[in-house]
């Protein structure tokens, strides 16, 4: 047990006195006991190190895949917004799927920066940093589907409360224009909080890259660190900002998805009309979000050798945190059904039977086994230690969370009140590959993340260590803020 | 060379003999010094004598100000300036102004942290003598240091680096200013 020494009584809390509580035996957070400078060795090495082969191939490929987003926006905007399959019943089918879809992606790197952050779950340092540059990059794929689906993408500034000839102002009735207001909000304050922890990591690399006589990076680096010199004075004001940052992202990422939900649970649309809404889109986001971390922490943790960084430790959490919020998903799936039945709307009733049963069942099917079936093999130890299986899991759950979208908005918009306005939902080839070609849009602005900013924070990652214990009775230091073990520290 | 002196640096190699370094010299009286390390060591602000942070009240401003910036934005867009009839509703109230005046505090919120932050924290400044300390990389790093300022009025070179090697350094050296 730990060393209750003078300098722990002042954070030590006066209830450790008087129970004595056990102490449960928890893993390390960093593995091998590893020093302060291996952890700085090891992030730094990936920026400043060759490129590997490995990245020119994925980049290449990922410019290839995004080159279609770009030639399908440039002909849509060349021709007009028919050249996707808008057309009634679906007027606004494909890209508001997408646009979900992303947005949600999204919400898990929010989640593990401010929320786990406010839980204090000091796990969430090895991955906040590539979790929120794939929040940022998720929200840019996002927001191309609503700028330019108003067809007349030079209006798009339309959207913002700005003055205009017209001398008319937006209608802030409507969740579309919350929506603006959220989606646009998430994605600048995203990235304030993702500029602001790195700015240390930004500072380190400045000095490295001037030693190494690298004087335009070195520059560079230096010029975003903004002078950042480690003073404990400077840290002192740096951790109260981040922990605000935390506890206002918190409610935002809680918000943004409850205004795109409402922007279907606001309509009188049978299957959308629910209040239900809110918790499961925003649960559903989550699980969206935690898949994608899966799906790109994994070969990151082998490509660059990670292990002793993102340990099983951290999977078994991520696997944890996705088996959960499926399972919520799957809570909701199953209350959607009987709200259908018990609130007695014939409407309702039928769109939710047309749904399992209709034109549209293969979607809901494959929706149910992705999202559902899928995280409960997470119940299971030995397929969480099995990363190759995890991450095909983690394949499976970002494309139910598609079909999530697709089924909710197809099934409900293409069989509404008027059987004699019934249709389908017909997405053209421009269509398809506009989608298809964000996740290049996405690879590629990740690939240049991993190469040029560091993946990892390397001061919060020291805080976690061993090493960082101030009273020198450090064998028993996990780097959780046990309150027990670790005197108060957290 | 170093006409004038900045003050004194002195490393330390773990965070134990930083942290109980820093008592020493918080109750030798110094008040202009700092400890420069490569992550937020906890409780140091206590072992320093730092105060709580005040970058709270900028939040708070901030927060004030965005949510305020929502309700009147509204207000004056769609009830004074142009009301705008939709569905018999009112032309303005509270409850639809709520989530983006909700939206607009988290805005200004956040920036007004970052703000503060960067004000308290006198950022940025790309020119500091510490940062021409032959060894500051190490700073961000694995090593740990105390620079004790010439312009505190407790400062004596001979005492104060005589404190620092009693504290506990490795290596004491002089920073131009």
């Amino acid at each position: 047990m730990s060393l209750a020494t003078d300098h722990s009584l002042e954070t030590r809390p006066a209830i450790l006195d008087e129970v004595k509580p056990a102490v449960l035996p928890r893993a390390h957070l960093i593995e091998n006991d590893r020093s302060f400078a291996w952890i700085t060795e090891k992030i730094c090495g990936i920026v400043e190190g060759p490129t590997p082969a490995w990245w020119w191939v994925c980049f290449a490929v990922a410019c290839c895949i995004a080159s279609f987003t770009v030639c399908g926006i440039v002909y849509l905007v060349a021709t007009g917004v028919g050249v996707w399959g808008h057309r009634s019943p679906v007027n606004w089918g494909w890209p508001i799927v997408n646009f979900v879809f992303w947005i949600g992606i999204g919400h898990a790197g929010t989640l593990i920066s401010a929320i786990l952050c406010l839980l204090r779950q000091k796990w969430r340092t090895s991955i906040n940093r590539a979790a929120e540059a794939m929040t940022i990059f998720a929200v840019v794929c996002a927001g191309i589907f609503p700028v330019f689906h108003v067809g007349r993408v030079w209006f798009a500034w339309y959207l913002f409360p700005i003055p205009n000839s017209n001398y008319i102002w937006q209608n802030f009735r409507s969740p579309l224009e919350w929506d603006v207001f959220a989606v646009s909000t998430y994605g600048t304050v995203s990235v304030l909080f993702w500029y602001v922890g790195m700015i240390p990591d930004l500072a380190v690399l400045r000095d490295r890259f001037l030693l190494g006589g690298k004087k335009v990076r070195s520059f560079l680096y230096g010029f975003f660190a903004m002078g950042w010199r480690g003073s404990n004075r400077h840290w002192s004001n740096y951790e109260m900002a981040y922990l605000i940052l935390a506890g206002v992202a918190t409610p935002l990422v809680l918000s943004v998805h409850t205004i795109v939900s409402f922007d279907f649970a606001v309509s009188l649309i049978p299957g959308w009309h629910t209040t239900i809404f809110p918790p499961y889109f925003v649960a559903g986001a989550i699980f969206s979000g935690f898949g994608m971390v899966l799906t790109l922490m994994l070969p990151l943790r082998a490509l660059f050798r990670l292990e002793d960084l993102i340990t099983q430790y951290h999977i078994d959490c991520m696997c944890k945190i996705t088996l959960a919020t499926g399972t919520m998903v799957g809570y909701a799936y199953g209350m959607e059904f009987f709200i259908a039945w018990y609130g007695g709307n014939p409407n309702e009733g039928f769109t939710f039977i047309n749904r399992a049963f209709g034109p549209y069942a293969w979607a809901y099917w494959i929706m149910i086994s992705c999202n559902v079936i899928t995280p409960q093999f997470f119940w299971f130890k030995w397929i969480r230690e099995n990363t190759t299986f995890v991450w095909v899991l983690s394949l499976f759950v970002n494309v139910g969370m598609w079909f999530e979208r697709f089924v909710i908005i197809c099934t409900s918009l293409t069989r509404d009140f008027l059987p004699s306005s019934w249709g389908n939902l017909s997405p053209t080839v421009v269509d398809i590959f506009t989608f298809f070609g964000t996740f290049g849009v996405f690879s590629v602005l990740f690939l240049l993340f991993i190469r040029f900013l560091p993946i990892m924070p390397m001061a919060e990652l020291k805080a976690v260590s061993p090493h960082a214990d101030a009273h020198a009775g450090h064998q028993d230091f996990t780097g959780h803020g046990d309150p027990v073990v670790e005197e108060g520290h957290a | 060379m170093a006409e004038k002196s900045y003050g004194l640096i002195a490393t330390f190699e773990s965070v134990p003999a930083i942290y109980h370094a820093a008592e020493k010299v918080r109750d030798a009286g110094y008040t202009s010094w700092d400890c420069i390390t490569p992550l937020p060591v906890h409780g140091l602000d206590v072992a320093m004598g730092v105060k709580r942070s005040r970058v709270p009240r900028f939040s708070l401003a901030g927060g004030i100000t965005g949510f305020c910036t929502g309700m009147l934005m509204i207000f004056y867009m769609n009830g004074f300036d142009y009301r705008l009839t939709v569905g018999g509703k009112p032309f303005f109230s509270p409850l639809f102004a709520f989530p983006i005046s909700y939206e607009l505090t988290i805005l200004f919120t956040a920036f007004a942290t970052i703000g503060g932050m960067f004000i308290l924290n006198r950022l940025p400044m790309h020119y500091h003598p510490v940062l021409k300390y032959d060894n500051i990389h190490r700073a961000g790093n694995d090593l740990f240091y105390i620079v004790i300022e010439s312009r505190d009025s407790n400062f004596e070179p001979s005492a104060t680096r005589a404190l620092l090697e009693q504290a506990g350094a490795t290596e004491i050296s002089e920073l131009e200013d």
